[in-house]
Parts: structure tokens; sequence; C-alpha cells
């Protein structure tokens, strides 16, 4: 399956990405798969503990192939029913035995809006200016590596 | 050149956001001035500022240590640039945090869409 998610802003920029896509479900759908935490680690994959609320930190591990060992936390900023969700994290921190907390974090944001045929998700994660360059440098590295293992991956699942 | 320049002023649009980050104004427009003329001296860099000579030796070191700028000989005279390298590296790691939303999204998508 394919997703109509795209890039919509104007400029390139260092410091934000916002995503769009169309989801055939009705708002109060999306809703509860964005905002229980349960349903949000199905399809994010993580093993979310407790509940979000405006103010509190969830955890949870990874459960996607290949970062099992990364330890997610969302400190949820902003919850207005069925329109809006942010939550601080900090991106890419998947470097075992790094502390992360003294740094910057990204925020992330979905916006729910009535749409012909559904609703349309916009996710918005910015602040990417904040984080240091040395360790965005590092994720490109992490993912190159990354990337090998993956297709390692395929070429053993298709042989 | 003119090609050259343009270049550069792309890269100026997406480098704006993490110089602003250093929040010095005249950093901010050091930046602005290598992006648009290219390698320059640290004189004419100088000219028509204000500022001393020795501010800006400083602030240029400040932004070298920063990745964002860098220096090389060029003739006679020692000319600064911007580092695009560790710019587009900057770039790359955004797109491939963008590209790990895109599959977040799909397997909503298929999440809410599937049951």
């Amino acid at each position: 399956m394919t997703v109509n998610a795209q890039e919509t802003q104007d400029r390139p920029s260092t410091d934000r990405i916002e995503k769009k896509v169309v989801v055939r479900a009705s708002r109060s759908r999306v809703w509860r798969a964005i905002t229980t935490a349960e349903e949000f680690g199905a399809w994010f994959r993580v093993n979310l503990e407790g509940e979000f609320a405006e103010g509190r930190t969830t955890r949870g591990r990874i459960t996607h192939p290949g970062y099992e060992h990364v330890t997610m936390e969302m400190l949820v900023e902003r919850i207005e029913p069925e329109r809006y969700f942010s939550y601080r994290w900090h991106p890419y921190a998947i470097v075992p035995g790094v502390d992360y907390s003294a740094e910057p974090t990204t925020l992330v944001e979905f916006i729910l809006e009535e749409t012909e045929g559904g609703t349309a998700v916009t996710i918005v994660e910015s602040g990417f200016d904040r984080i240091p360059l040395a360790r965005r440098a590092e994720a490109f590295r992490m993912n190159d590596q990354g990337w090998a293992g993956q297709i390692k991956n395929l070429a053993r699942y298709v042989s | 050149m003119s090609r050259s320049r343009g270049a550069a002023a792309v890269n100026l649009t997406e480098a704006v956001t993490v110089f602003a980050a250093l929040g010095d104004p005249t950093r901010l427009s050091l930046l602005r001035r290598l992006s648009v003329d290219g390698p320059v001296s640290i004189t004419r860099l100088t000219e028509g500022t204000g500022v001393t000579r020795q501010a800006i030796t400083r602030h240029l070191y400040a932004l070298g240590d920063a990745g964002l700028v860098r220096n090389a000989r060029r003739g006679r005279e020692r000319v600064w640039e911007l580092d695009l390298k560790r710019l587009e590296k900057a770039k790359r790691y955004l797109d491939q945090i963008a590209a790990q939303w895109d599959e977040a999204a799909d397997r909503l998508k298929s999440f809410v869409e599937d049951e």
C-alpha cells in the first residue's frame, strides 16, 4: 500500500519535517489510534507503559526490528480532543549507552482535519536546528549501517 | 559562476535556520556573505562592517568549530568558505527522519483502515 505522504513546506529547512497523509477513517477513529498509548504503540512499534496525559512522560521499548534495544520516551505536551496532539522526544536516540537526557528535544505534532473520504493527518517534527551537528552526523552513520543490515536481511529472505 | 552562486543560495536557505540557532547577528551575516560571495578573505569580510578584524576572526573560528565554515589558502591569502559537506549532512539527517515518518504514517494508515 502506498501513502499519499508528501512534504508540504515551500522552502527547504533544516529545522522541520512536515508530512500529510489522508486516512480513510473517521476523525474519532484516527484520534484513538494516535492518542491511546496502546494503539499508538501498535502502529508505531513501541511497547508503551501507561496512558498519555499532558505533562506526563510515557516510556516503552521499541518493537521495530533492529531497534529493540531502544527505550523511547515521550513527554506529552498538549492534547486537544480530536484535533491536536503533541509530544517532545529525543530524535533518533538509538545509540546504546548514550544519555540523551541533557540534549535538546524535538516537538512532534499531529493535526487532524476532516476531509473528503476521511481524515487528513499532518505530522510535523520541528526543532532539529537545536540538535548538535555531531549528533546529526552520528545518526547518519548509524543509518548507513542500519541499511547495510536491512539489505543483508533482504538477501537472506529472498534467497 | 552564476550556477555555483545559485547552489550556494539554496544552501543558504537551508542553513539560515541552523545559523539562527547560533543566535549571533554578526555570525549570521558572515555566513550570508560567504553564501553569496563564496570564498572570501578576512580583509574583505571586515570591510564596511564596523567590526574589528580580530572580532571577525574570532567569529569565523567559532563558526569553524561548529563545522559550518572552513579556511583554505588561495594564492597568497587565506580565504574562508562555507563547509557545504557538513550542511549537506544535516540535510540528509532530516531526509532520513522524514523517511521514517513516511513509514510510520503508512503503518498508521494500514492500522486504521485494515480493521
